[in-house]
């Protein structure tokens, strides 16, 4: 775990020092690629795990693997501990209580959880409190233009199956929101609002204070893709004030198979039960089923309980290294991945220009070479990073491409892996015989 | 050779800029009101967009049946435009069976991992993506252009 002797520096980014420390916890990275040192910038798509959190899986297999919530068994005991304190240790990390944060599979079916929540208040006889989730005819469910399609697709499913109308805020030509256009779009008829905190192809980081003002304003319920913003800054759900927020453990250290829904306890208890079964119930008849209050009204099934306790292990060196120090770090890389690709004739990056915020991602064209080309190319120099539409088309069609490069960062990543991304990039043209700028 | 320049071979990069063929005009994308003797096809790739919409127009009947035609309109990486450049050149003017007997030796080198060299004597110029059986996330952009061939030559018959 990294450690610093003097207390300032807890202040600022993490150091080069630093991070070569924390290289060390990620054994994947030290690896040779296609006859190079492998940079991997592909942290956006998934993370990389370190030791403890293989360590946290391995040893809950080791003893105390065991079903929770029933059985009165001394290892059912034990595993339903790790269980319940990895939710408390998550819960704790996004600012939510314990009852507040639901595991799903990933941050998409977190997202589809809350649609298909919402589209069983909307049909037929539900309890009066599950009222205020429905939707219909003359409603309005409002996303935004930069959304990843996990948060786009299930809710036109919503729509597809309630009646409600799907709305969108478009963005600008540099990634941002409109803001102008977003004021507007604000109505009483907007019941539900769901947008990323920070857009996982121009690194935009959305203002969700205002954003959630303006929904509540007029009586929306706010939804928060926080896949890319949970692993990267130090979030509060509380602060941020949104009713929902979503993310996957795999972006932040975690294993896949585990994600987390985060809802305010009054309206989770309220919500519509999406997958029903066991371990959610209270008394099942041959007719009818009484549910659990949240969390486990969400939680139907055996559930990913080692993946919790290496989600717990997960967020725990993020918190110790310390959010805003890693959030810090990344800026940095971000900004210095954005300076340098700009600086390199035929490349026009998406989002922000360097030196206004962006998370410590770049996405970018090449002129003249298709993202598929380029993304090969910067693989044979043993760079790992993500091509075609990221799961944004809509974006993407509204920058006028089908495909980009995106590197992303992460808190292991150095300034030197940064500099031979983008002397890797700077070959891509020549390469490809293409010259000009 | 490294393996990249055995993938981006000089004779594909050429072949991705020249794009022989792609003079489907945007009023046929869609496909409508299809003459007797040509098929076409819309093929998608949906994990980087690589996107083709091809016709083929044939002459003769029965064994006769021969390619006459090749015209197409996309947009994608070197590997897929190169690879409907070439294939536009090879198979006009080849019989219909023919054409059917490249595809599928196509295919096979295609799916081969490496381990199959393309005969030239059967595959002209798409001899030289061969290296992309090594890539096998490729080897879907290599294909792009042939299976939409071999579907739009199968609704001529
Ligand atoms: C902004 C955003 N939302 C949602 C998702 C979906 O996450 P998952 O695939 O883990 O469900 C991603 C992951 O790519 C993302 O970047």
């Amino acid at each position: 775990m990294v450690s610093t002797s003097a207390d300032h520096f807890h202040d600022g980014p993490l150091t080069d020092v630093e991070v070569r420390r924390i290289r060390n916890d990620f054994p994947i990275l030290d690896q040779q690629v296609n006859g190079n040192t492998l940079v991997y910038l592909d942290s956006g798509a998934t993370s990389q795990k370190p030791v403890s959190v293989m360590e946290a899986e391995q040893e809950f297999y080791e003893q105390r693997n065991s079903a929770v919530h029933r059985g009165a068994h001394t290892l059912a005991v034990a595993a339903t501990d790790v269980f319940e304190d990895a939710r408390s240790t998550v819960a704790a990390f996004v600012g939510a209580a314990d009852n507040e944060l639901v595991w799903t599979a990933n941050a998409t079916a977190g997202l589809n959880l809350i649609a298909y929540s919402f589209g069983n208040a909307s049909t037929g006889d539900v309890t009066p409190e599950a009222r205020q989730f429905a939707v219909g005819p003359g409603d309005e469910v409002l996303v935004t233009e930069m959304e990843h399609h996990a948060n786009l697709v299930p809710w036109q499913e919503l729509c597809r199956r309630t009646g409600a109308t799907l709305k969108f805020i478009p963005i600008m030509d540099d990634g941002l929101l409109d803001m102008e256009a977003a004021a507007a779009l604000f109505t009483s008829r907007t019941k539900v609002f769901s947008f990323t905190h920070v857009s996982n192809v121009t690194g935009v980081i959305n203002p969700v204070v205002e954003l959630a003002r303006m929904a509540h304003d007029v009586g929306a319920l706010v939804v928060l893709d926080a896949c890319q913003s949970a692993p990267h800054l130090g979030l509060n759900v509380k602060a941020l004030d949104v009713d929902f927020a979503v993310f996957s453990g795999h972006k932040m250290l975690a294993p896949t198979g585990i994600g987390a829904v985060y809802g305010r306890a009054e309206l989770l208890d309220a919500m519509p039960p999406f997958l029903t079964g066991g371990s959610m119930i209270t008394t099942v008849t041959m007719e009818h089923a009484a549910y659990l209050p949240s969390p486990q009204r969400f939680e139907a099934g055996t559930q990913p309980i080692s993946q919790a306790a290496a989600f717990a292990a997960a967020v725990n060196y993020l918190s110790e290294t310390g959010m805003d120090r890693i959030h810090a770090w990344e800026a940095a890389l971000g900004q210095r991945m954005v300076a340098g690709l700009e600086a390199i004739p035929g490349i026009r990056v998406l989002g922000p220009a360097a030196g206004t915020a962006r998370a410590g991602l770049a996405a970018f064209e090449v002129d003249g070479v298709h993202a598929h080309d380029v993304g090969q190319f910067l693989d044979a120099a043993g760079v790992a990073v993500r091509v075609g539409h990221h799961c944004a088309q809509p974006l993407h069609r509204r920058l006028g491409l089908s495909a980009s490069t995106r590197a992303s960062a992460y808190l292991y990543n150095t300034t030197a892996e940064v500099d031979a991304f983008l002397a890797a990039v700077a070959g891509v043209r020549p390469y490809f015989g293409i010259t000009g700028d | 050779m490294s393996a990249l320049d055995s993938l981006y071979q000089q004779i594909i990069l050429e072949q991705a800029k020249a794009r022989r063929g792609a003079d489907l005009p945007n009023h046929q994308l869609a496909g409508e009101d299809l003459p007797a003797g040509t098929g076409q096809c819309h093929q998608l790739n949906p994990v980087c967009g690589d996107e083709i919409t091809l016709r083929v127009e044939t002459s003769g009947g029965g064994a006769d049946r021969a390619v006459s035609g090749i015209h197409w309109a996309g947009d994608g990486c070197s590997i897929s435009m190169a690879s409907a450049s070439i294939l536009s050149e090879l198979v006009v003017g080849l019989g219909a069976g023919e054409v059917q007997g490249m595809i599928d030796n196509f295919r096979e080198v295609m799916r081969s991992r490496g381990k199959m060299q393309a005969d030239e004597e059967i595959l002209g110029d798409a001899a030289a993506l061969s290296g992309v059986s090594k890539f096998p996330a490729r080897v879907k952009c290599a294909m792009l252009a042939w299976v939409a061939a071999e579907d739009a030559l199968r609704q001529t018959a």
